[in-house]
């Protein structure tokens, strides 16, 4: 196997675009989980116009937000449906506890929004849904990263259920990563949110909010880190070895922080994205070229060309039409959020 | 338990596995296709009434167009997470079945992805763009939402027909050696079933609106009998009306075509959906415990004296259960027949000029048949899931081989009912506080 030799061809774009969906996924449907945080959070005496303002930021478009994690899911069971078998089968416990927050995040929201009753019962659910859908996205991942999933799809049918269908995933590092997840997504809410508002004190409060998210991105990520050179010490070498990522999420995050700080809201929030997405990148090409480290490559894993070329024509005919639309919808709602007082 | 006799304990286990892993994906498909259907149907009704309100500039009309869009922000919302809970379930509790199909379905899969999207993003627009964008761009938005449903359905029921009917898969000793994903998607059964499933969501949908505000209409007469105009309820029955005749009025056609697929094509599910016991020529038809002499030869193959193969004609291990395909079957039929005859009733009744809402006794048939198209809807959908068994995908793949190894699949499955259970009661909670409002 050619390690770390970088061939491209139709697997890798496939792999490539589906990466680039998870990306919009963490920034777009991770900071509506972040809202969610900070929903729960809510708290001084603009805490009911916090609400309102992460509700009137996140209701128009969370739908559509949502859609990029069937984006990915769908690209990786057409492109690469062994690496989606073994996920499901290991991952059946968080994947399916991060389906549950999915199904009440989603619901309680609309109920909350719609139904005219037990509003502040919604609230909460939607609150607690919005931490633990975050958290289990976070664990997967580095249940995936530490290359345990690999091992323990090996052990299926001879191994412990302990040792298949929980070890992976209900480990340290994997929960480490998720509490880094959650701590980003609520980052970028803040962030996003300091933007959104249209009166100082709640930017304040929201620039206040960001400010310790960051803070706590930091620390989950040095604690990571840390773990990560026993629990997946490949990962570690990967990430540690791709200096310019680094160095570029290490600019990101200070840039972020410094615009927070400087109250330039706009420059934070693309700072803060593209902190955000370099982190994801830094992972993804540290254990490249597999999908599940160190069993499936991106080619063990691919489908027949047939399928990958009509796949890539049909995401390139797709994304023609959602970018548009896209532009249109954020076009539409974005910046223009209005709290009544 | 008789039947699990002469099993071994890690038989067992996975023998209640797989009934596990079946009642959950079961359940699930159950609970969406409902939310499926009236995310396909409800958008053209609102869109109509926005319609309607443009042209004519009567309030009631842009009264209904909002509250139809709050339903539908609710019944989508819902749909679209049980939605994405059925994307994961294929990996969760079917993964060699993915492992597969995935090369060829995935392809239809992706393209309703995107039509997803599209749907997501304008229903938003729609949704919360009232005052923000023309009047021309908002009834567009929401037309896009009700044709990308369309879309949606059409690319699901492709997948759905693929596993009834596999096209564009070549097997040789147990490995895929080639795949066709296009025609996978251009499999026998997909024509008839994709017009079968958006005719059932129109008719379902319209004849569930239509029978509601019967409903509503019925009861008013009661409390005053000079009755009130009550101008909404007329318009919005009259609406959803215009949606429902048509379509349950094309439904049996289209029933009849699917049946003669399933003959052509499904031999042991259609000797199951009529409980066969033998194969024969001139096969009679059972419909509600009335037998119709060589009804079956004729229907299935437009010749009475055809042969129609029977259940013995199939191995042993290759037969669908009989009993739950041949009721589910009776079932749909019986109240496919019902809303065709009482839409046609309403249909002369309009056709003659007169007012529906004048009408006592059909309005009570509306207000009857209100959950009737929805109730058919699961008994065609228990007609071609357990019709297909033992195979998840028709001839190749055996559901028992697909199934996870995970074992304790009980507890996800207690779980995900509960959930589905609780939201069935807010959503029907919620839906009866919109319809409270009006009434």
């Amino acid at each position: 196997m050619n390690g770390m030799a970088f061939t491209i061809g139709l697997p890798e774009v496939v792999a490539a675009v589906m990466a680039i969906a998870l990306n919009a996924y963490v920034l777009t449907g991770g900071a509506d989980f972040g809202g969610g945080v900070w929903d729960l959070f809510a708290s001084g005496p603009r805490r009911d116009r916090q609400r309102a303002l992460i509700a009137e930021s996140i209701a128009p478009i969370w739908e559509a937000n949502h859609v990029w994690l069937i984006v990915v899911i769908v690209v990786l069971f057409t492109g690469f449906p062994a690496a989606f078998a073994m996920l499901g089968t290991v991952l059946h416990i968080p994947l399916t506890i991060m389906l549950i927050g999915i199904v009440l995040r989603g619901s309680a929201f609309v109920f909350r929004s719609y139904g005219s009753h037990r509003r502040s019962r919604w609230g909460t659910a939607f609150a607690v849904a919005s931490i633990v859908t975050p958290l289990l996205l976070g664990i997967i991942v580095g249940a995936v990263a530490t290359g345990a999933v690999a091992e323990a799809a090996a052990e299926i049918g001879v191994g412990t259920f302990a040792g298949v269908f929980m070890g992976p995933w209900a480990a340290a590092f994997p929960v480490s990563i998720g509490l880094f997840a959650l701590a980003l997504f609520a980052f970028l809410a803040a962030t996003y949110l300091t933007v959104d508002a249209d009166e100082d004190g709640l930017r304040d409060d929201f620039r206040a909010r960001a400010l310790l998210a960051a803070v706590l991105v930091f620390a989950c990520a040095l604690a990571a880190l840390l773990l990560a050179r026993s629990a997946a010490p490949r990962l570690a070498m990967g990430v540690a070895g791709a200096l310019l990522i680094q160095a570029a999420t290490a600019l990101s995050a200070i840039t972020a922080i410094v615009a927070l700080w400087r109250r330039r809201f706009r420059v934070a929030r693309i700072a803060a994205a593209a902190q955000v997405s370099l982190i994801l990148w830094g992972w993804l090409l540290a254990q490249y070229p597999y999908i599940v480290p160190a069993a499936l490559s991106i080619r063990d894993a691919a489908a027949p060309p047939v399928t990958l070329r009509l796949l890539a024509v049909g995401l390139a005919a797709g994304a023609a039409v959602l970018v548009s639309s896209l532009r249109y919808l954020l076009r539409t709602f974005k910046g223009r959020v209005r709290v009544a007082p | 338990m008789a039947g699990a006799a002469g099993l071994d304990d890690g038989e067992r286990d996975a023998l209640n596995d797989l009934l596990a892993a079946r009642a959950q994906m079961a359940l699930s498909l159950g609970f969406h296709i409902v939310f499926a259907e009236i995310g396909i149907a409800m958008p053209l009704l609102m869109v109509l009434a926005e319609w309607r309100w443009r042209r004519s500039g009567d309030p009631v009309y842009l009264q209904l167009a909002r509250r139809w869009a709050k339903g539908t922000a609710i019944l989508f919302a819902v749909g679209a997470v049980s939605g994405t809970v059925l994307s994961f379930e294929l990996g969760l509790l079917w993964p060699s079945f993915m492992r597969l199909a995935g090369p060829v379905i995935g392809i239809p899969f992706a393209l309703e992805g995107f039509a997803f999207f599209t749907e997501a993003i304008f229903l938003g627009v729609y949704l919360y763009g009232w005052e923000r964008v023309s009047p021309r761009a908002h009834l567009m938005a929401g037309l896009i939402v009700a044709l990308s449903g369309a879309a949606s359905a059409l690319f699901v029921v492709m997948v759905n027909a693929w596993m009834n009917t596999p096209a564009g898969i070549t097997i040789e000793a147990g490995r895929v050696t080639a795949v066709d994903p296009i025609a996978g998607m251009l499999n026998p059964s997909a024509f008839q079933q994709v017009v079968h499933m958006l005719l059932a969501a129109y008719a379902s949908t319209g004849l569930a609106v239509a029978g509601i505000h019967a409903f509503v209409l019925l009861r008013r007469r009661g409390m005053d009998p000079s009755g009130p105009r009550d101008p909404f309820h007329r318009h919005a029955l009259m609406l959803a009306l215009t949606i429902a005749i048509p379509s349950a009025l094309l439904q049996p056609i289209s029933g009849d075509m699917s049946a003669r697929a399933v003959a052509r094509w499904q031999p042991a599910k259609l000797a199951a959906m009529e409980a066969l016991p033998d194969t024969r020529r001139g096969a009679p038809l059972h419909v509600g415990g009335i037998e119709i002499p060589r009804g079956l030869s004729l229907l299935a193959f437009r010749d009475a004296d055809a042969e129609v193969t029977g259940l013995s004609a199939f191995p042993a291990d290759e037969r669908p259960p009989v009993a739950p395909v041949f009721v589910a079957f009776q079932v749909m039929v019986i109240l496919g027949a019902l809303m065709a005859l009482v839409c046609g009733w309403a249909a002369t009744v309009m056709a003659r000029g007169r007012q529906i809402a004048e009408r006592p006794r059909l309005l009570a048939a509306l207000a009857v048949l209100t959950p009737a198209g929805f109730i058919a809807t699961e008994a065609g959908w228990t007609v071609t899931e357990v019709g297909r068994q033992p195979w998840v995908i028709g001839g190749i793949l055996r559901t028992a081989d697909a199934v996870t190894p995970m074992p304790g699949l009980a507890i996800p499955m207690v779980v995900f009912a509960l959930v589905y259970i609780g939201l069935a009661a807010v959503v029907a909670s919620a839906i009866a506080s919109l319809v409270g409002e009006t009434a």
